[in-house]
């Protein structure tokens, strides 16, 4: 198993956000979290990138125990992530920001760095060819040099994917990834998904659009409450009667 | 084979040669002492500025308590010298040694926590050391200030060098630090604290490595500001120096090496010109805080490059 979280709970204040929430993700799939609006699912996604630190439960990767540890860690243990309101670095360029993915990959000390050992210039070069292949990757070559902060909303969603990359995580957490794209570039992630599973990371999608969801995820799990209401595969849960009531009621509370 | 993309937006071209050249260049415009003497004032305080910089315009942390790590490098190379017999060019290093190990024992617990935390550290520290070399008056020689042995050598011209050669070994350093990696890795804290946890950055330990480095610089200049004049006062460690010492870098721009080098330049500058104003250089320097945040929030520099470079392409 590449991930197990038990019975995890995280309140802010009175709100449960997660209760007991327990998970298994098996190396190797594209798993997908998904529930109405306020289900816990970014709670989930931060509670797996050390971003939270739970309340309740323990989180272990590769049998490796993580509960408690920061953010960094969980990084430098395998797990990256992209998120849901865009975190680029717009202080950057587009091939900067991949580039500052490859930090877990170099070995800068400060005096390595403070007297500009020639070493580094060589690694350099080789971060920014890895980079701009990384780039190339997800479609976004021609913007390599423009400043982060000049390119459209579409294209950082698929920047924090590359940059994300560049770290060469184990397992993939991504936030919404579709989340106020057109169909056309709704596709472009789908197609860029199942690459990135074909790399043999493990992916942890959570996502609004059940088309999406429904053609790539192996694996399916459903948050309600903060609560683990269902899982299993796509088709297997899409027909669970408990799934559809919490979606309807969901939407029929919004109306 | 794929060229090689654009490297990046922010790099102008050997702008450490374009320093070198000035410094070197710059005697023949200073006619008499005093004039060397402003131009050292400006190398001491652009060596602050330059490390202050990296903290402020890199790691995105305030500090408000810098002139403290100028008065603490200045008087412990002076004590050292003065009353224990220390040739200068050994107190100097100890005394800056010291300083930046009082700098990473003070950053280390402050920089895990978020938020102006470092800010209101620091100005308590910059605060306790103006007062503890204010009444130490056995030691320190207290409000009156103490003297300090000379260096080995002596005179405006000698020490215009001394300080030009340290600017531009400040200079060096800082600007390898950011074109590094571990550069990268600060801008990254800048632009998305939460994104560079997420990559493997540990804010904590560049914010405090970024800090240390800072006080080091301080200290340095403070020790061989100490040295030059050969007598120190408390004031030099004031809270208002340390305010100065912000006003210059956020004037001048922050994340701009150079625009910390400028800002200092310019506010040491101008107060020499304006001695009419002496009484009024608080107000000075907030006018000059209060109109750079309105009308030039990136600082000097930066919006010179910026219209600069809008300029040649309205040319092209």
């Amino acid at each position: 198993m590449l991930l197990r979280a038990e019975s995890v709970g995280k309140r802010f204040g009175g709100v449960a956000a997660l209760e007991a929430v327990s998970l298994e993700l098996e190396a190797g799939a594209v798993h997908a979290v998904i529930g109405p609006n306020g289900a816990g699912k970014t709670t989930l996604l931060n509670v797996l990138s050390g971003i939270y630190k739970p309340d309740s439960g323990f989180i272990s990767f590769q049998d490796e125990n993580l509960t408690g540890r920061a953010p960094h860690q969980f990084a430098q243990a395998g797990i990256g992530r992209t998120f849901q309101n865009l975190q680029v670095f717009f202080n950057m360029t587009v091939l900067e920001n991949v580039m500052t993915g490859r930090w877990l990959h170099e070995r800068c000390g400060l005096a390595m760095a403070l007297l500009r050992f020639p070493a580094l210039a060589r690694a350099e070069r080789a971060c920014r060819e890895a980079a701009a292949a990384l780039l190339e990757m997800v479609g976004l070559a021609r913007w390599a040099g423009s400043r982060a902060d000049s390119i459209p909303y579409g294209a950082l969603k698929r920047l924090e994917i590359a940059r994300a990359l560049a770290a060469e995580p184990r397992l993939l957490l991504l936030d919404e990834p579709a989340a106020g794209l057109n169909p056309t570039e709704t596709r472009e992630i789908d197609e860029l998904i199942r690459r990135i599973a074909a790399r043999g990371i493990t992916v942890v999608l959570v996502e609004h659009n059940m088309k999406l969801v429904m053609g790539v995820a192996q694996h399916v799990v459903v948050l309600d409450y903060g609560r683990k209401l269902a899982e299993g595969e796509p088709a297997e849960v899409s027909r669970d009667p408990r799934v559809i009531e919490a979606y309807l009621g969901a939407e029929a509370c919004s109306r | 084979m794929a060229a090689a993309p654009p490297s990046g937006f922010r790099k102008p071209p050997k702008p450490l040669l374009a320093l070198a050249a000035l410094i070197a260049a710059l005697p023949l415009a200073l006619t008499n002492n005093y004039t060397y003497e402003i131009a050292i004032l400006v190398g001491l305080n652009a060596i602050v500025c330059v490390g202050l910089n990296l903290l402020i315009g890199f790691a995105g942390q305030i500090s408000l308590g810098h002139a403290g790590f100028f008065g603490l490098g200045a008087y412990g190379s002076a004590i050292l010298a003065a009353r224990y017999g220390w040739p200068a060019l050994l107190s100097l290093p100890v005394a800056v040694a010291a300083v930046g190990l009082l700098a990473w024992a003070i950053g280390r617990p402050i920089l895990r926590l978020t938020g102006h935390a470092l800010a209101m550290a620091t100005l308590g520290l910059g605060i306790i050391v103006s007062i503890v070399l204010a009444t130490e008056d056995r030691i320190t020689g207290g409000p009156d200030g103490m003297a300090v042995p000379a260096f080995f050598v002596q005179g405006e011209k000698a020490w215009y060098w001394i300080v030009g050669a340290t600017l531009l070994v400040a200079v060096w350093l800082a600007q390898n630090l950011i074109d590094s990696p571990r550069g990268r890795a600060l801008r990254a804290l800048h632009g998305s604290e939460v994104a560079a946890g997420a990559l493997g950055i540990d804010a904590a330990a560049h914010k405090l490595s970024a800090f240390v480095i800072s006080a080091l610089f301080a200290a340095t200049a403070g020790a061989l500001s100490a040295h030059y004049s050969g007598f120190i006062t408390p004031a030099k460690a004031s809270f208002l120096h340390s305010v100065e010492l912000v006003t210059m870098v956020v004037f001048g721009g922050m994340a701009s090496t150079f625009g910390a080098v400028v800002g200092a330049a310019v506010l040491t500058t101008l107060p020499q010109f304006l001695t009419v104003f002496k009484e009024y250089e608080m107000v000075l320097l907030g006018a000059v805080m209060m109109l750079t945040m309105i009308f030039m929030p990136r600082g000097l520099v930066p919006t010179l490059e910026r219209a600069l470079a809008a300029a040649r392409r309205i040319g092209r």
